[in-house]
């Protein structure tokens, strides 16, 4: 459960990061800029995660040992994992992000200007703080969603917690038995997660 | 202080502003009306260059908004505006909101920040809503922030989109009072209103507008006497009627 709840907090942090910066990109004025976040954000919302996912297994370890000298005998595994779901996720989040910002009434961009602040002065303190806030629901649904998704790290046969409970199964010959029992602690953190969301939301609402 | 000279402006085949200029002497209070979408709001805003213009330029204290060398943020951190739907930052307190740009754009430390934010909260009434958040108060005590949040930044000139148009009625007075004041104190202002009692007991200069031209440029007395214009006369009566 560690190994799930550590690439599901770091694909999280750096998604929403990395999602920002895309989504700043796409509503930037720069032409390049925002052609090439929208071609990142549809190319990587258009392919299966299990193929982002073995596509990383397969390139990103090559491309670590070649460039900082590791030894051919470590395990990035783990590492691909973080970086290939942080890289779908932004693509994800980026969407989210840029709703939530167009949700900011543009009077406020004129009310920031208007008091001398540069646009990312006015981005930085007015403008993404309201919609972060706006979109604080919907940042964790993506989160829970993403819980569930890291189970498809099984691919690349790293040890999450999906793929322990299959191991542990098949070793005991309860397999069964075991996917039931991962399968009930997948819904009731998702669920539990999920109540959270909708008492927040509530509570913003009231 | 504030030279519009020949400004025009379209949204594509739309013309919002044609051959519009009239000059702001410091200290002058200029109060612009005319029917809706005659574009007196979109003059004020080219104003500070929250809005482009293709044709003409405006200069405000020597500076040029059109030029684009011109570092815009630079001169609008020097001339206030206060919006009709107030605008203040729903997300931080009333002391913030006043704080905020002093500290980020000016440089101030927030000691003196906080220092200049209370003494103008005092001066438009609500020292005593200092910690509370935009959305707790009223429009009419909202606007009173907005205006102060601009005064902090000592503006040179002030802005003013039709400030009391999302008011409550009763709320109306409030805020015209703090205008007036501003006024009486030597404050170079425009301002977009249909109140026109506010002209009358404060404007030096009343402009008319029409379709996106200034269709009369007069003192308040010849305004409301003998108002050239044939639209401009129409425009007072009915709204001078009630």
């Amino acid at each position: 459960m560690v190994m799930t709840l550590k690439i599901t907090a770091v694909a999280v942090a750096v998604g929403i990061v990395w999602g920002t910066l895309l989504a700043l990109m796409r509503m930037s004025g720069f032409k390049l800029l925002a052609w090439l976040a929208a071609s990142y954000v549809n190319l990587f919302r258009s392919i299966p995660l299990v193929m982002v996912l073995l596509w990383f297994f397969l390139i990103v370890p090559t491309l670590l040992i070649n460039l900082f000298d590791i030894p051919r005998s470590s395990d990035t595994r783990l590492v691909s994992a973080m970086v290939a779901f942080s890289l779908f996720e932004a693509s994800y989040y980026s969407e989210i992000i840029r709703a939530g910002i167009r949700s900011v009434a543009k009077g406020q961009m004129g009310a920031a200007s208007a008091l001398g602040m540069s646009y990312a002065q006015a981005m930085r303190l007015v403008i993404l703080p309201q919609a972060f806030r706006n979109m604080v629901p919907l940042l964790l649904t993506q989160g829970i969603i993403l819980f569930q998704d890291t189970s498809l790290v099984y691919v690349s046969s790293l040890a999450d917690f999906f793929g322990a409970a299959y191991r542990v199964g098949s070793r005991d010959g309860r397999l069964v038995e075991l996917l039931l029992f991962a399968g009930a602690v997948y819904f009731i953190m998702s669920f539990l997660a999920s109540l959270l969301v909708k008492h927040i939301q509530k509570r913003k609402t009231a | 202080m504030i030279s519009i000279k020949n400004i025009s402006k379209h949204y594509g085949s739309f013309q919002v502003l044609t051959d519009c200029s009239t000059e702001v002497e410091k200290g002058e209070v200029i109060v612009i009306c005319g029917p809706s979408g005659s574009g007196k709001s979109t003059l004020i805003k080219c104003v500070n260059g929250l809005e482009p213009f293709q044709q003409g330029d405006i200069v405000v204290n020597g500076i040029s908004v059109g030029d684009p060398r011109t570092n815009l943020s630079k001169l609008r951190a020097h001339v206030g505006m206060v919006f009709q739907n107030f605008e203040l930052f729903p997300h931080m307190s009333v002391i913030d909101n006043l704080c905020i740009a002093q500290t980020k754009v000016l440089g101030r430390g927030r000691q003196e920040a906080v220092e200049r934010g209370q003494k103008l909260l005092e001066r438009v009434g609500l020292l005593n809503q200092a910690d509370k958040f935009p959305g707790q108060l009223s429009g009419g005590q909202q606007q009173r922030v907005a205006i102060a949040r601009a005064l902090a930044m000592d503006p040179i000139c002030m802005l003013f989109d039709e400030p009391t148009s999302a008011l409550d009625p009763e709320m109306v007075n409030e805020v015209l009072d703090v205008m007036v004041g501003l006024a009486h104190e030597g404050m170079t202002m425009m301002v977009v209103t249909h109140e026109m009692g506010f002209a009358r007991k404060v404007a030096t200069r009343v402009i008319f507008m029409d379709e996106g031209r200034i269709v009369e440029d007069a003192p308040k007395e010849d305004f409301f006497s003998k108002p050239r214009s044939e639209r401009a006369q129409q425009f007072l009566s009915k709204i001078l009627q009630h």
